[in-house]
């Protein structure tokens, strides 16, 4: 069995760390937002609609990253852009956006002559798989939007928190709020291309709730977030090449256990892990 | 009798759009510089939408709010409902969230920000408990919390959406003493079920239920009675007579 040292001098692997680190990174602080703001499905439906975009793009021969931009950035426009009242309803909104973007990528795919990617690939992406370009592209878009989301962070970190109260102060809640969905949009597409929609979902929400577990401000939720992300990309990493396992669902499934610990540990000392009542829905 | 710090003229609202229901009806109110202002009704009058349209949350179906004040200047202390108390957040950093309408939405916190809200905690006796998250300070604490967070934006007028609900004994002493000290400076207009506990500072009420149907300084059971649609005793009970009127 190769060390883990000799592992490292396939360029796959070392293309698969990086990657892993970047997204980790990434999705823990986009990731945090999506949590304590509840919108996971959301960010779900965001890729999905996304995958329209691409199929369009396949049809007409254009670089599917466009289409699955323009159309995840079209709909987080149009998501921000409604009242926050409205924000009740998002949810039957994200189901419908989440089933046509869908049907309409799988239609322009069936009409597109020659190959075209199926459908496993985009649904489970391969991070053993991603080049050089492709990591250049997901380290220019972190970059991008961590420094947007660093820029705004404290009207972004308002207007999440209390919609309400922000806009009583005369904060542009519908700008940071577009802006922050515009953020998660950006994040989710530009990572399904590389690592594919399961594995983006789980970034974007195991270390989070994680974290949120272990911290109680939102920059130390933050920062733990991207540390657990991390340590569980790398970990699932060694376990797929020790154990010969499909890399994302062992990345998933490693981060899935140590939730489990987590909350399990919590739980043992009495506490109640912090995750329940946003479940709850205090 | 000095200029309005703000007016409500002719203000028709209702939840549903045009034809749905009609909450608020035509009305009236004005706000001077030294009020202190108790909005009471029955529950479903339209005291909280009032409030609404006044902060500019909901945009009435006729009639205006005008402000003599600068938008922003505004300070607001809701209900506890209407942010999540799981969110990640110490109690001074939910507090100093209400410098951010003084800041562009570009610009930092500052350490005058900082201290400033320090001294805030401090007149709140909320020092204690600064670092705690705010899923674990008690319900009046966390409607210390929501005052001091109004008051770090330094309002020119401050509403308050039933602050006695659910609260301690020392929060209330904290709170009147507060408003009382506030009213010295600004206009404080609070809607409460529970007038007896703001009684020695109110000067003011006004009492809602779609419409208007009293707004001065005494006010008397028959009023009551007609806003309720029964018989009140126990709401005018306790109320000092400098606000009530003679019983009929």
């Amino acid at each position: 069995m190769p060390s883990l040292f000799d592992a490292l001098s396939y360029e796959f692997l070392r293309n698969a760390l990086l990657t892993g680190v970047i997204a980790s990174v990434l999705c823990g602080v986009v990731g945090t937002f999506v949590v304590v703001k509840r919108l996971a499905f959301l960010s779900d439906g965001l890729s999905h609609a996304a995958f329209g975009g691409m199929g369009i793009c396949y049809f007409f021969g254009v670089n599917p990253l466009i289409g699955a931009v323009a159309m995840a950035l079209a709909a987080a426009v149009a998501l921000g852009a409604m009242d926050g009242e409205t924000v009740r309803s998002y949810d039957t909104l994200i189901g419908v956006l989440w089933a046509v973007g869908m049907a309409v990528g799988i239609v322009f795919l069936y009409l597109t002559p020659g190959f075209a990617p199926n459908l496993t690939t985009y649904l489970f992406g391969n991070i053993l798989l991603v080049s050089r370009q492709e990591i250049l592209l997901i380290l220019a878009f972190a970059v991008v939007v961590l420094a947007i989301l660093g820029f705004f962070f404290q009207g972004i970190v308002a207007v999440a928190f209390d919609e309400v109260f922000a806009k009583v102060q005369g904060v542009r809640v519908r700008l940071l709020m577009t802006l922050l969905l515009t953020m998660i949009a950006l994040t989710v597409v530009v990572l399904i291309q590389v690592v594919g929609i399961i594995l983006v979902v789980a970034l974007l929400t195991i270390p989070p709730v994680i974290a949120l577990m272990l911290f109680k401000d939102l920059r130390g939720v933050m920062v733990c977030s991207v540390l657990v992300g991390v340590a569980v990309t790398l970990g699932g990493l060694t376990l797929s090449f020790y154990y010969d396992l499909p890399s994302g669902p062992a990345i998933i499934l490693l981060g899935a256990a140590l939730l489990a610990v987590v909350a399990a540990a919590k739980k043992l000392r009495g506490e109640a892990p912090r995750l329940l009542p946003m479940f709850r829905g205090e | 009798m000095s200029e309005p710090i703000l007016e409500v003229r002719g203000v028709t609202f209702g939840y549903g759009g045009y034809g749905g229901e009609l909450v608020l009806d035509h009305v009236d109110l004005a706000i001077q510089p030294r009020d202190f202002l108790a909005i009471i009704g029955p529950n479903g009058g339209g005291k909280t939408t009032l409030i609404k349209v006044i902060l500019g949350l909901l945009r009435p179906w006729s009639g205006e709010v005008i402000l003599n004040i600068p938008r922003g200047r505004l300070g607001y202390v809701p209900q506890f409902s209407t942010f999540d108390r799981s969110f990640p957040l110490r109690v001074r950093d939910v507090v100093l969230m209400g410098k951010l309408g003084r800041r562009g939405l570009f610009q930092r916190y500052t350490r005058e920000d900082r201290e400033d809200v320090d001294r805030i905690l401090e007149r709140l006796k909320l020092t204690g408990v600064a670092l705690s998250h705010v899923s674990g300070v008690s319900g009046g604490q966390l409607q210390r919390v929501l005052i001091a967070r109004a008051l770090a934006g330094d309002p020119d007028i401050l509403f308050l959406d039933e602050p006695t609900a659910s609260i301690d004994a020392e929060s209330r002493e904290v709170l009147q003493e507060i408003l009382a000290e506030l009213n010295q400076r600004i206009p404080v207009v609070v809607i409460t079920h529970d007038v007896t506990s703001m009684a020695p500072m109110v000067n003011r009420i006004a009492c809602i239920n779609r419409r208007l149907f009293y707004h001065g300084e005494e006010i008397d059971q028959h009023v009551l009675e007609e806003v309720y649609g029964c018989p009140v005793e126990l709401v005018a009970h306790g109320v000092p007579h400098r606000v009530l009127h003679h019983h009929h």
